[in-house]
């Protein structure tokens, strides 16, 4: 027995079927590992909650089924039927319209205060105060200037997203090599050109981090950012769902909001691969 | 000691004080020196002799203190692409390829496309690199490294070719070879070299002239023409002199700081 094993070894390239299994296990090894947690976490939720009457919690079949109904119907056929890609999309619509609103104003202020000295004494010091203050506390007065609807969310996800994304491009730009502003300038690209040819690109790595943050912060806000009073959204349907206990509802928001973010996450991701292939320290 | 019609560079008692906390720091005091279109001159001396802070006003980096720095009888104010500076941390984008390196400058200057892209192929080929002109550079050798970092001055259409130590932290392999290919460049194009080196060695096989420099504050002190027929053999006893005499007149100096 051992005997052929050792054979089929000496001659594994003779022998691609083997060599292939091996090939796929590894490739199968790293969504394994990544499943184990989940499965541990629905496991010991499934026993905690299913066949008790009064678990405030529901099972994870009642939800699964939840799930169904919302995105497709057919079930409960309820207010809640068949809404969820309405909801899904006009989250994504916030969070995407918060997160470029704050790309579109932080990045070029995160270049100009790394890299200006005067713009940082202007605005470092009012930023730095704004900083700590949390979304949440920006609520109320959010709902009074923008009103009820989805301008307050987006002007909450804004917020949520626009200090990692500023800050990282700050740190970005204070840490391009000063050399490379001097190889630039002896080669003629001068004074602002040196924005776009220099700074942004060498800031890159940095930005990427801070749009990343930034993202997962806009899906975080979300939630809050749609408790001012719009009808749609995944927070919107959490807190509905909330105050007519729908629990197996809310743990749907939940999840759909889990699922949108890393989605997004593995966008963003992708396109800085792509864009940081030159980088080493990048993977 | 030369001193040609029109030179290509003249410094006129060109002196530099760096102001760090609340001390002077003098790095650079009276210097000297014409330089005719053409010439491959050497800066040697030990660190602290302002051989760097010479060649950094030369290029436009720091502006001096006091005295002036012309180039074609017009001060120097600012970096300026016919100054070009080979560093020795190369100094290359890491976002951009070798081709693009190299395209850097001539893009930047605003040049045609189809322009930028002959003058790069022309320079990858002639310092070797048309395997690699694809590549990143955290991807190449140091040796590579400089070779783009030389073609991409010369892409610039550079009249001066400033060098700040730039084979100082290449292997004794890698270096002797870029010293070879350097050489012929040199002679091919006719550029005029201002090279920065702590090597006697590489001073007198590189240079038509040797300016020898001291600290405290750093000065020009010697300006040696070397008259050694090219190419030049390291070996041979004529070198060996040179490196000896030129040898004693560095160390007078160390001797003279320690006193």
């Amino acid at each position: 027995m051992s005997a052929v094993a050792d054979q089929a070894t000496t001659r594994g390239a003779a022998s691609p079927p083997r060599r292939r299994t091996v090939f796929e296990g590894r490739r199968l090894r790293e969504p394994a590992l990544a499943l184990i947690l989940p499965a541990a976490l629905l496991i010991g939720w499934h026993l905690a909650t299913a066949g008790k009457a009064y678990s405030l919690i529901p099972p994870p079949s009642q939800v699964a089924l939840a799930f169904y109904d919302l995105a497709f119907g057919g079930i409960r056929d309820d207010f809640f039927s068949a809404t969820l890609l309405s909801h899904v999309v006009a989250s994504v619509s916030r969070v995407y319209g918060g997160f470029i609103l704050a790309v579109i104003v932080a990045l070029p202020l995160g270049l100009m205060i790394g890299r200006i000295p005067t713009v940082r004494q202007m605005f470092d010091p009012m930023l730095q105060i704004l900083r700590p203050i949390p979304v949440t506390a920006w609520l109320p007065l959010a709902m009074i200037i923008f009103g009820i609807g989805p301008k307050s969310a987006i002007f909450l996800v804004f917020l949520g997203a626009f200090y990692p994304i500023l800050i990282n491009t700050v740190f970005g730009v204070r840490s391009v090599e000063p050399r490379l502003f001097e190889a630039a300038s002896m080669l003629g690209c001068t004074g602002s050109a040196q924005f776009a040819k220099v700074v942004l690109p060498a800031a890159l790595p940095a930005i990427f981090t801070g749009l990343r943050l930034g993202l997962g912060f806009a899906w975080m806000i979300i939630v809050i950012g749609e408790m001012t009073g719009v009808s749609t959204g995944l927070g919107a349907i959490i807190m509905e769902a909330r105050q007519l206990s729908r629990t197996e509802i809310v743990i749907c928001g939940m999840i759909a909001i889990g699922i949108a973010g890393f989605i997004s996450d593995r966008i963003i991701l992708m396109v800085g691969r792509r864009l940081l292939s030159w980088n080493p320290n990048h993977v | 000691m030369s001193s040609p019609a029109n030179p290509i560079l003249s410094l006129r008692n060109v002196g530099k004080t760096f102001d760090v906390q609340d001390r002077h720091i003098e790095a650079l005091r009276g210097a000297n020196l014409e330089v005719a279109r053409g010439e491959f001159v050497c800066l040697i001396g030990a660190s602290g002799c302002g051989k760097s802070t010479l060649l950094r006003i030369v290029a436009g980096f720091e502006p001096a203190s006091t005295g002036e720095a012309l180039m074609w009888g017009m001060p120097i104010n600012g970096p300026d692409p016919t100054r070009g500076m080979v560093f020795q941390d190369y100094g290359l984008f890491p976002w951009l390829t070798v081709r693009d390196n190299i395209g850097f400058g001539p893009t930047s200057r605003g040049r045609p496309a189809r322009e930028v892209k002959e003058t790069v192929s022309h320079f990858i080929d002639l310092v070797g690199l048309g395997r690699f002109a694809d590549v990143y550079p955290h991807q190449l050798s140091g040796g590579m490294k400089q070779r783009v970092a030389i073609a991409r001055v010369l892409a610039n259409e550079a009249e001066i070719v400033l060098m700040d130590e730039p084979f100082g932290a290449l292997d004794a392999m890698t270096r002797e070879r870029l010293q070879d290919e350097l050489l012929e460049l040199w002679e091919r194009t006719k550029l005029t070299v201002l090279f920065v080196t702590h090597s006697i060695e590489e001073a007198i096989f590189l240079s038509g002239r040797v300016i020898v420099m001291s600290p405290g504050p750093g000065r020009i002190d010697n300006d040696i023409t070397i008259e050694l027929p090219r190419p030049r053999d390291v070996s041979a006893s004529d070198f060996n002199e040179l490196r000896r005499s030129l040898s004693t007149k560095l160390h007078s100096h160390h001797a003279k700081v320690a006193a």
